[in-house]
C-alpha cells in the first residue's frame, strides 16, 4: 500500500532572477492549495546551505515525502536537490523541479504579472507529477582500473604517464608510426624556444618504457561497446584485432594544421608561398639561406566566414559525424571563425628564428590584432627589439600576391594606420593558418556518441566548469581535439583529464542513472523497432522479446516514443506522469492535479 | 592542503577528494568563492556565474574528506614533499561555528557599518555580517575593525553562538602535498591620473561594473551611474588600463589575458539592460582568443551594434555641472584626434598578484616570476610545478597563463592529478 503523497514545495527567488519578475510569496501561497501539497515556503536562494537546512527541517517536521523545487534548471542544481532529498531520508527520485527562471523569469522579464501565472502553472505541473511519482534506484558498476589513451602526441603521451604512475593499466594508441604527434614536427616551442624534442622525446621514453603503459602505434580504434567503467574496445592493426577492456577513454587525437586551399593567396601556385608550419620544416632542417624579406600574413582562414545554419541541421541529432563532414567541407574553401590562438605567437616565434639566424632579413608581420596573451607581450617585445617588422593592415582588403619577373614575390596590403597601399617584395610569404579538427573525429564521435560542437572540435559537458569532461560518462578530452591550445595548455588538459579519469579508476565504482527505459514483456512483439532506433545500442531482441541492458541506457525515450505497443516506459517519466502534468496544465481546477 | 577557495581551489579540493585523498581547504576570507562569486554571468555562455558556481562550492564543503579552514591564513611550512608540516591561523570570527546557523539576525540588528567589499566597497554592510546570500560556510564573522562592542549582536542570537572573547588558534596540519590558489587582485587605477578615476565619480572599473549589473549586487541589478543615480545611457570601457604598460611606476608589461572578453561580455550585458544604450569599447588589440569568443565579439558588432575604436585613450575630463566624461582620445586607425562625451566610463584594470604573495612565496620557500605571480618551474613542460618539489599552483595566481575560468577549472583538476601522481611514486619507492 502506497503511503499518501505529501509534499513540500520550495519556491526560490534566487535573488532578482526570479524573485524580480515573478512575485515569488504569492506563488508558495498558491502552492500551499494545490493537491497533496503539506507544506510550501519561499527562500532567496534555496540552494544556499540555509535553503538546503529548511528543505531538511521541513521534511522532518511535516513529514514530507515528496519534494518540488520551483527555481532554475535541473542542469546545475537537480543533483544538490537531490543530494539534500537524500539525506533526510527521501528517495531522490521523489523530487521534482520547476524551472521557473530559465523557462518563466527570464523570458518574461518585462511581463511581470503574466510570468507569476505562468510560474503557478509550472508549480501546479511540477505537484501534479510529483504526487505520482516512484522512488528509484541508481544501479551501480565496478570501474575497470585501466585506461585507453586515444593519440599519442603531447596531451595523450601525459595523460598515460599520470595515470599510470598512479598504477593504473594504460593502452595508449597511435594511429602513426611514431609516438609524438603534431608537435614532433614543429621546431622550437614558444617562449622558451627549446626544441620540441626536449618536450618530446622525454615524454616518448617514458610511455615507452613504463611498466604500466602498453604502446600500441600503427593502431587505430575499430569499435568500442560498453559503458562506463567497462567499455569493450577493438583496436586494429596490420598484425590483426585485439580486443581490450577499460574502465575510461581519454581522447586525445589533436587537430592538424589547415592548409590553404590552391590559389588562396597564392598558395600552391608559387612554391615559395608557406604556411607557418612549412617553414617550421625548413626552419628545423636549416636549410633557409639569407633572404632580403619575409612576409608573413596572419589569420589566414581563420576568424573567416561562419558556420551557416544549414550545416549545423545535423546539431543536435546523435550522428554528429555527419556535421564535421559538412563542415570540414564547406571551411576548406572559407577558413573557419573561430581564433585559434596559438598563430600569434608561432608567427612571431619563427620570426625572432630568422632573425636571430639571419639579422638581416626583413621580416613583416601582417595582422589584423596581435593577440599575444599573457606574458607571451615580452616575446612580442623580444621580436620588436629583434626590429621584426609588425604592420596592421586592412583585414578586410587581402593581401594581393604575384610574382615579378625576376621570380620574387611581391605583396601589396593596406595598411591600416595611413589606409595607404603598401608594396613588400619578398624571397618567401608565409601563411599563419588555423588549427583545424580532424577527420577522425567524424569516427569518434559516432563511435563515443560525443557531441561536436559548433566550431567543429568535440564538445566538453560544460564549456565553463567541466573542460575536459565530456557528456558521455567516463570519456575525457585532451589537448587540441577540443579547441586550440598550445603545448602547456594540452599538457594541462592531459593531466586534467587523467586526474578526473583517476577518480572513476580509483573508487572502483561508479552509479549510473536511474532513469532507464523498461518494456513490458507481455505487450513487447518483438519488432525490433527499438534496437534499431537507440542512438546507445541500449535495448535487445532476445528470445523474440526486447531487452533494455540499463546501463547503456541513458533514458532518452526515443524508444518508448517509437514502440508501435507501447510496451516501453520510462522510469521518472511515465505515461501516467507526463500525462498528469499535461492535465494540470490544461485544466488547472481538476481534482487532485490529474 | 589548498591554499584558496576559488574556483581553481575548489576544482582541485573537489578532484583530490574524490580521489580518496584528505583536504584542507584554507581560504583568507570568511567564504570560499573567490572571484567567480562576484561575477554576474561568464563569457561567451552568459551562464549566470553564481548559479552555476554555487552547487560546487557547497559539493566541495560537503564532502567529507574535505575540511574547511575559513578566515584561516597559512603561518609556517616545514618539511618537504610527502611530508610537510604546515602551521596554520584561524582568525577569531568572534562566532561559535558549530552553533551559528546563518539566520543573520545579529546582521539585522548591528547598528555599525562598513563598506562591503564584496561588493568593491559600493554598498554597506554590517560589522557582523555575511560576505553574500550564498556563502560557504553559511556563517557571520565580526570584523573587529568596525564593531562598536555594543554587545547586541550576543543579545540577539538565537543560537548563542557570538563569542566576543574568542581567541586566534593555531593549529597544524600534516599534509603530503601543497597546492597554492591564491588568485589575483585587481590594479589600482588612480595610479593612472589621466583616468580620473576616484576624482570623478563616474568613472568605475570592471569589477565595481560588474557588482552594478549583478542581480545580487547593491543595486539590485540596475545598472545605474554612481553621481546621480540615473541610467547611464552611454558607455565607454577602456581596455589595457595598467596592463601592456612599461612606464615605471606602473611596470606591467604583461597582457591580463581576460580583460578583452570580459568587456565584450559587459557591454552585451549592457545592452541586455539597456537596448538604448550606445556603448564604445576603446581597445589596442582585440584578444579574443580561446573557444567561442571570436564568434561572440563577431555577434557583439553585428547584433548588439557595439562599437570598437582601436585607441588608447590619453585623458578623461569631467563636465562639472553634469558629471559626464570627455574622453580624448586619438583613433588609431583614422590618425585623428577626437574627444567623446560619456555618462560613465568603465576602466578594465589588469590583474596583478594577490596583495601577501611575496610573503606566502617566502613561507613556501618557492620562487616568484619577474611579475611577482607564482613561478613554474618550466613554462611548457610543468606548468603547474612550482619551484619546490610537491607545492603546485593553479588558477591566476599563476599569472595570466589562465585566460579565464575553464583554464582555471582544467589547472585544478590537473593539479589534483599531479598530486595523485607525484605521492603514489613516492608509496612506491
Amino acid at each position: 500500500m502506497k503511503e499518501e503523497p505529501r509534499i513540500g514545495v520550495f519556491v526560490c527567488h534566487c535573488g532578482v532572477n526570479i524573485g524580480g519578475v515573478v512575485n515569488v510569496p504569492e506563488v508558495a501561497e498558491y502552492a500551499k492549495k494545490l493537491p497533496y501539497v503539506a507544506y510550501a515556503e519561499h527562500d532567496l536562494y534555496t540552494c544556499s546551505e540555509a535553503g538546503l537546512a529548511a528543505i531538511k527541517k521541513a521534511i522532518e517536521e511535516y513529514k514530507l515525502n515528496r519534494v518540488v523545487v520551483a527555481s532554475c534548471t535541473p542542469r546545475t542544481h537537480e543533483p544538490l536537490f537531490r543530494a539534500t532529498c537524500k539525506e533526510a531520508g527521501v528517495n531522490p527520485y521523489l523530487y521534482e523541479m520547476a524551472n521557473i527562471r530559465d523557462q518563466c523569469s527570464w523570458v518574461h522579464m518585462h511581463e511581470p504579472e503574466k510570468a507569476t501565472i505562468k510560474a503557478k502553472d509550472l508549480v501546479r505541473m511540477a505537484v501534479a507529477k510529483a504526487a505520482l511519482l516512484e522512488p528509484q534506484t541508481e544501479p551501480e558498476v565496478e570501474v575497470k582500473d585501466a585506461s585507453l589513451v586515444i593519440g599519442a602526441g603531447v596531451a595523450g603521451m601525459t595523460a598515460a604517464l599520470s595515470m599510470a604512475n598512479q598504477g593504473f593499466k594504460v593502452y595508449l594508441i597511435e594511429r602513426d608510426k611514431e609516438p609524438g604527434g603534431i608537435v614532433q614536427r614543429l621546431h622550437k616551442l614558444y617562449p622558451t624556444l627549446a626544441d620540441s624534442s626536449e618536450v618530446v622525446d622525454p615524454l616518448v621514453e617514458a610511455v615507452r618504457s613504463h611498466k604500466n603503459i602498453e604502446l600500441m602505434t600503427s593502431t587505430t580504434l575499430k569499435e568500442v561497446s560498453g559503458y562506463i567503467g567497462n567499455f569493450h574496445v577493438t583496436l586494429t592493426s596490420l598484425s590483426g584485432d585485439k580486443e581490450i577492456n577499460v574502465g575510461t577513454i581519454i581522447v586525445a587525437i589533436g587537430a592538424l594544421n589547415y592548409r590553404p586551399p590552391t590559389g588562396l593567396y597564392q598558395y600552391g601556385v608559387y612554391d615559395r608561398v608557406l604556411t607557418q608550419e612549412e617553414l617550421d620544416g625548413i626552419l628545423k632542417k636549416g636549410s633557409l639561406e639569407e633572404p632580403d624579406r619575409i612576409v608573413m600574413i596572419q589569420c589566414v582562414g581563420a576568424r573567416k566566414g561562419e558556420i551557416r545554419p544549414s550545416e549545423l541541421e545535423a546539431f543536435p541529432k546523435s550522428d554528429t559525424a555527419e556535421l564535421l563532414r559538412k563542415i570540414l567541407k564547406a571551411r576548406k574553401e572559407e577558413g573557419w571563425p573561430y581564433c585559434s590562438r596559438i598563430c600569434c605567437m608561432n608567427a612571431i616565434k619563427n620570426a625572432i628564428l630568422v632573425k636571430e639566424k639571419s639579422p638581416r632579413t626583413d621580416v613583416v608581420i601582417l595582422f589584423g590584432d596581435l593577440r599575444v596573451y599573457k606574458e607571451y607581450e615580452d616575446f612580442y617585445r623580444r621580436a620588436r627589439d629583434l626590429e621584426v617588422r609588425f604592420i596592421r593592415h586592412i583585414e578586410e582588403v587581402p593581401p594581393e600576391i604575384t610574382q615579378t619577373s625576376d621570380g620574387k614575390l611581391e605583396v601589396m596590403a593596406y595598411d591600416a594606420l595611413s589606409g595607404l597601399e603598401v608594396k613588400f617584395p619578398a624571397d618567401w610569404v608565409v601563411l599563419s593558418t588555423p588549427l583545424r579538427p580532424r577527420r577522425g573525429e567524424v569516427i569518434l564521435a559516432r563511435m563515443l556518441k560525443i557531441p561536436i560542437s559548433t566550431d567543429g572540435f568535440l564538445m566538453e559537458a560544460h564549456l565553463k566548469l567541466r573542460p575536459v569532461d565530456t557528456n558521455v560518462d567516463g570519456v575525457f578530452l585532451a589537448g587540441t581535439v577540443s579547441g586550440p591550445k598550445d603545448v602547456s595548455e594540452s599538457i594541462i588538459t592531459g593531466e586534467a583529464a587523467a586526474a578526473r579519469a583517476s577518480i572513476l579508476m580509483g573508487n572502483r565504482k561508479v552509479s549510473t542513472e536511474a532513469v532507464t527505459a523498461v518494456v513490458d514483456k507481455d505487450l513487447c512483439i518483438g519488432c525490433g523497432l527499438c534496437e534499431e532506433i537507440c542512438p546507445y545500442g541500449g535495448p535487445k531482441i532476445e528470445e523474440r522479446k526486447s531487452k533494455i541492458r540499463e546501463i547503456l541506457c541513458r533514458g532518452c525515450g526515443s524508444c518508448a516514443a517509437e514502440c508501435p505497443r507501447r510496451a516501453i516506459t520510462m522510469r521518472h517519466f511515465g505515461d501516467h506522469q507526463v500525462l498528469a502534468q499535461v492535465t494540470a496544465l490544461l485544466m488547472p481546477e481538476s481534482p487532485k492535479g490529474g | 592542503m589548498v591554499i584558496g577557495g576559488g574556483i581553481a581551489g575548489i576544482q582541485a579540493s573537489s578532484d583530490l577528494a574524490n580521489r580518496g585523498f584528505k583536504v584542507y581547504l584554507v581560504e583568507k576570507s570568511p567564504s570560499i568563492g573567490g572571484r567567480m562569486a562576484q561575477l554576474d554571468k561568464t563569457f561567451p555562455t552568459m551562464d549566470c556565474s553564481m548559479c552555476i558556481l554555487a552547487p560546487k562550492m557547497i559539493e566541495c564543503a560537503r564532502h567529507p574528506n574535505v575540511q574547511l579552514l575559513t578566515y584561516s591564513e597559512v603561518r609556517g611550512v616545514n618539511g618537504s614533499v610527502g611530508n610537510f608540516k604546515v602551521k596554520v591561523v584561524r582568525k577569531p570570527r568572534y562566532v561559535d561555528e558549530t552553533k551559528c546557523t546563518g539566520c543573520g539576525i545579529c546582521s539585522d540588528n548591528c547598528p555599525a557599518e562598513a563598506p562591503n567589499e564584496f561588493d568593491e566597497n559600493l554598498g554597506i554592510r554590517k560589522a557582523i555580517y555575511m560576505p553574500f546570500p550564498q556563502a560557504v560556510p553559511r556563517l557571520v564573522t565580526v570584523d573587529k575593525d568596525n564593531c562598536i562592542e555594543c554587545g547586541l549582536c550576543e543579545n540577539v542570537c538565537p543560537a548563542n553562538a557570538v563569542n566576543r572573547e574568542q581567541q586566534p588558534e593555531e593549529i597544524v596540519l600534516d599534509v603530503g602535498a601543497i597546492v597554492v590558489a591564491t588568485g589575483f587582485d585587481m590594479f589600482d587605477p588612480s595610479v593612472i591620473p589621466q583616468y580620473g578615476y576616484k576624482r570623478f565619480k563616474n568613472v568605475i572599473t570592471a569589477m565595481e561594473l560588474e557588482r552594478t549589473l549583478c542581480a545580487s549586487g547593491p543595486t539590485g541589478g540596475h545598472l545605474i551611474r554612481p553621481s546621480d543615480g540615473k541610467i547611464p545611457r552611454s558607455i565607454a570601457f577602456i581596455q589595457c588600463v595598467g596592463s601592456r604598460d612599461r612606464r615605471k611606476w606602473i611596470d606591467h608589461p604583461y597582457c591580463s589575458s581576460i580583460c578583452c572578453k570580459y568587456a565584450v561580455k559587459d557591454a552585451v550585458l549592457i545592452k541586455e539592460h539597456e537596448p538604448d544604450s550606445r556603448v564604445t569599447i576603446f581597445y589596442i588589440d582585440m584578444r579574443a582568443f580561446g573557444r567561442g569568443f571570436q564568434e561572440f565579439v563577431n555577434r557583439a558588432k553585428s547584433e548588439f551594434g557595439i562599437l570598437f575604436i582601436r585607441s588608447n585613450p590619453g585623458e578623461i575630463s569631467e563636465n562639472p555641472n553634469t558629471n559626464n566624461l570627455i574622453v580624448w582620445f586619438e583613433d588609431l586607425i583614422t590618425r585623428t584626434v577626437h574627444n567623446a562625451t560619456f555618462d560613465l566610463v568603465v576602466l578594465c584594470p589588469t590583474l596583478i598578484p594577490r596583495k601577501g604573495v611575496e610573503e606566502l612565496a617566502k613561507i613556501l620557500g618557492v620562487e616568484l616570476d619577474n611579475y611577482g605571480f607564482f613561478k613554474s618551474v618550466d613554462a611548457v613542460k610543468k606548468p603547474l610545478d612550482t619551484t619546490v618539489p610537491g607545492i603546485f599552483a593553479c588558477g591566476y595566481c599563476l599569472g595570466p597563463k589562465t585566460g579565464d575560468v575553464p583554464d582555471s577549472v582544467a589547472q585544478g583538476s590537473a593539479t589534483a592529478g599531479r598530486i595523485a601522481e607525484v605521492l603514489a611514486g613516492m608509496e612506491v619507492s
